[in-house]
């Protein structure tokens, strides 16, 4: 994997990513579930965070936070804060 | 014609019902109903043109546009423009609302008898979602599938013959910005286009079931998802370069705060021009006497030194509504939102608060993009501690009266424009300082989730562009013909009595100048006389008003300019009273349009009471301290 030069605000991981704030730039991954209360849940799958998609990291706001995720067609902001609280499917080998 | 005689409410259930034969000849109001970014506002002013209004609905502070369409043979049709919606479950306020008027339930709304479901084309598969549920309403429904022109180009494409069949209603592909499949939408109004039979729809509770529905349907009308947008993922990546996209920010907020500063100034001043022309020439033609004092010292004067205010204001709305048509908005929301989260607030409340330099009010109408009610009352109570243009003349004033123009740094920074700017960073702190107290105790909320959708970037259309600029001048010159009149009147009538001998008194024996007098007392504390305090009172109305009030009272031309005004100030203040003024005016809430904007969005007098005494007790507090610094160092 290249090594990411531009700080991204959190830790550079070791293995797969687990939440959506893991995702670098460009990396794609499948949506497992949402572990938020049920009507930030819903609104979040209205927008095309539904479980089983899959979500590309794009650009984000300098320093990484808040980051725009391709979704199901449409772009869509989330701060850190709210994107480790949806857990990513672990990639089969 | 059928009457529903004692119908009672009838309960609608998820099963599309068959709308009633005779139901397209008969259509009055007409809703239109869609997800956000889907171009709703956009297909609402095409077919409604100058013919809207802006309104609240009754109780809550969501905002609808009523407007009136014409179709061939006369007949008119109420259009109803309603917010954006994800789905049909109550959440937000927004929802709520869209929901009860479609149901027929919003007390004092005519239930829709159509309805015209917006979905963006390009996003099909998402925005299909919210056609099960609108569908199953039961009333007559076009769906239009707008931004066509732009699926076809991005190589995408749908079968609206067969989207119509497996949905059970008429389907009609369009682009409102440039008036593409637009004539279809007029023959459904107006009833010309027969209904296909209806079809039995699912009852989805969940988003993965809708989703998924939405999918199948999809695909059984040939869907394709149109490429992603070239020049969006282009624009993008140099307006949200790590480096390039803050620096194109930056000039973005210096380009607003240019043109509010320079770009309308020659307009302004042709308007200043005018306004004192017009005076010149009404005195040329007035005898002496009543008349002419009503006319030129009370309306003309109050009226007139708002209205040149116009073409800044103009301007700034030009300047706003080409950023939030084009796209950039959302990207510069986006950018700001780790700053203004420092102070709890969200990256949305930046663009109320920079255009809050120019004009709280429209600032404080701006904030209506913010959805979490507690992050928009906070942005709206701290909007007006930005330094507006209004409070520039009182600031000049006092200013150039007080101030020696001593360099400080080299021969850029003179000691006047240090203090300017230091009168800006102070409504700054202040604004700063009270957002981060209101959000840790009374308007406290779990750190609202940040989610903003980043619609493509497009050509903001001149049609839409020119429709807020009309819009902006009418609720403009409107204000400026009732309140700011009915405020010069009074100030006018106080002034010019009790008569002595037929004429009216000394401004110091006038009801106005008693007033004055009575609340000396009050403001000695701050180092100000009763002619300082007349001018306090009538600059409850608008900042800039004291700077005339003071001209009247020192029997001047009311200039900010005018040396002798600062000659006569100089008598009357001490310097210390003069520091204490100047903050006064920082942190004052002195502004009735601004009270008034703040009670129609907030539902209440709560907020703008609440505002208006937290503002004056620390206008209060500050002058107080200011002074008496000053007096003594001095």
């Amino acid at each position: 994997m290249q090594l990411s030069v531009k700080k991204t605000g959190h830790h550079r991981r070791s293995g797969p990513a687990e939440t959506l704030d893991q995702l670098h730039r460009g990396e794609e991954a499948i949506l497992d579930r949402i572990e938020l209360p049920q009507p930030f849940a819903q609104r979040l799958m209205e927008l095309g965070f539904l479980p089983g998609c899959s979500v590309t990291a794009a650009l984000s706001a300098p320093g990484g936070d808040p980051r725009v995720y391709r979704v199901d067609g449409s772009e869509i902001a989330l701060r850190t804060e709210t994107a480790v609280h949806l857990r990513l499917r672990r990639p089969r080998i | 014609m059928s009457d529903c005689h004692g119908c009672p409410a009838s309960t609608v259930s998820c099963s599309h019902v068959p709308p009633s034969a005779s139901a397209p000849n008969h259509k009055s109001v007409v809703a239109i109903v869609g997800p956000p970014n889907s171009g709703k506002s956009t297909l609402f002013n095409r077919l409604t043109g100058m013919q809207q209004k802006v309104a609240n609905f009754p109780g809550v502070t969501v905002e609808h546009h009523m407007g009136r369409v014409r179709l061939d043979g006369g007949r008119e049709i109420s259009l109803i423009d309603l917010p954006g919606v994800y789905s049909l479950n109550p959440r937000s306020e927004d929802e709520q609302v869209t929901r009860d008027v479609l149901m027929g339930e919003k007390a004092g709304v005519a239930r829709p008898d159509a309805i015209l479901l917006i979905l963006d084309s390009t996003n099909l598969g998402r925005h299909l979602t919210l056609a099960a549920p609108i569908l199953c309403l039961g009333l007559p429904t076009l769906i239009v599938l707008n931004m066509a022109d732009d699926l076809d180009r991005r190589g995408g494409g749908v079968d609206p013959v067969t989207l119509s069949q497996q949905l059970g209603a008429p389907v009609a592909l369009t682009s409102a910005a440039s008036g593409l499949g637009v004539d279809k939408v007029y023959q459904f109004l107006g009833g010309a286009i027969p209904l296909p039979p209806p079809v039995q729809l699912p009852i989805m509770q969940d988003v993965p079931k809708c989703r998924q529905w939405a999918r199948t349907v999809g695909e059984g009308a040939a869907y394709r998802s149109p490429a992603p947008p070239l020049w969006t993922r282009r624009l993008d990546s140099v307006f949200l370069h790590p480096i390039a996209g803050p620096l194109v920010f930056f000039l973005v907020v210096l380009g607003v705060f240019q043109t509010i500063f320079s770009a309308a100034e020659p307009a302004k001043n042709a308007l200043d021009f005018m306004v004192r022309w017009c005076g010149t020439q009404l005195g040329l033609l007035l005898p002496h006497g009543i008349l002419h004092s009503l006319l030129i010292d009370g309306i003309l004067s109050g009226v007139g030194s708002v209205v040149v205010f116009l073409p800044q204001i103009l301007v700034l709305f030009l300047f706003i509504g080409i950023l939030e048509d084009s796209g950039y908005l959302a990207r510069a929301a986006l950018i700001a939102d780790r700053t203004m989260s420092k102070v709890g607030l969200q990256g949305k409340s930046f663009i109320p608060l920079l255009s809050a330099y120019a004009c709280a009010v429209p600032a404080i109408m701006a904030t209506r993009t913010i959805e979490n009610k507690r992050d928009r009352i906070a942005t709206i109570l701290i909007a007006p501690f930005m330094t507006c243009s209004a409070r520039l003349p009182v600031y000049t004033l006092i200013i150039a009266a007080f101030l020696p123009d001593k360099p400080i740094v080299g021969h850029f920074l003179g000691l006047r424009a240090v203090a300017m700017l230091g009168l800006y960073v102070l409504g700054f702190v202040a604004a700063v300082a009270t957002a981060r107290m209101l959000k840790s105790s009374v308007l406290k909320s779990d750190r609202a989730p940040f989610v903003l959708e980043m619609p493509p970037y497009r050509w903001p259309t001149l049609r839409s562009l020119g429709l807020r600029l009309y819009d902006r001048s009418k609720v403009f010159l409107h204000r400026a013909g009732t309140v700011i009149l009915a405020v010069s009147l009074v100030l006018w009538v106080l002034a010019s009595l009790p008569l002595k001998n037929g004429q009216p008194p000394p401004i110091e024996e006038s009801l106005a100048g008693t007033v004055g007098r009575t609340v000396e007392p009050m403001i000695k504390p701050l180092g100000f006389n009763w002619k300082i305090g007349i001018g306090l009172i009538t600059s409850l109305a608008a900042r800039e008003v004291i700077v005339g009030t003071l001209g009247t009272i020192y029997g001047m031309e009311g200039d900010s300019q005018t040396t002798g005004l600062q000659k006569a100030l100089q008598k009357d203040l001490s310097l210390g009273g003069a520091v204490a003024l100047l903050i006064f005016f920082a942190f004052a809430m002195q502004c009735m349009s601004t009270l008034a904007v703040v009670r129609r969005e907030t539902g209440g007098w709560k907020w703008p009471i609440l505002q208006f005494t937290y503002m004056g007790a620390l206008a209060f507090a500050g002058a107080f301290v200011a002074y008496r610094f000053v007096t003594w160092i001095t």
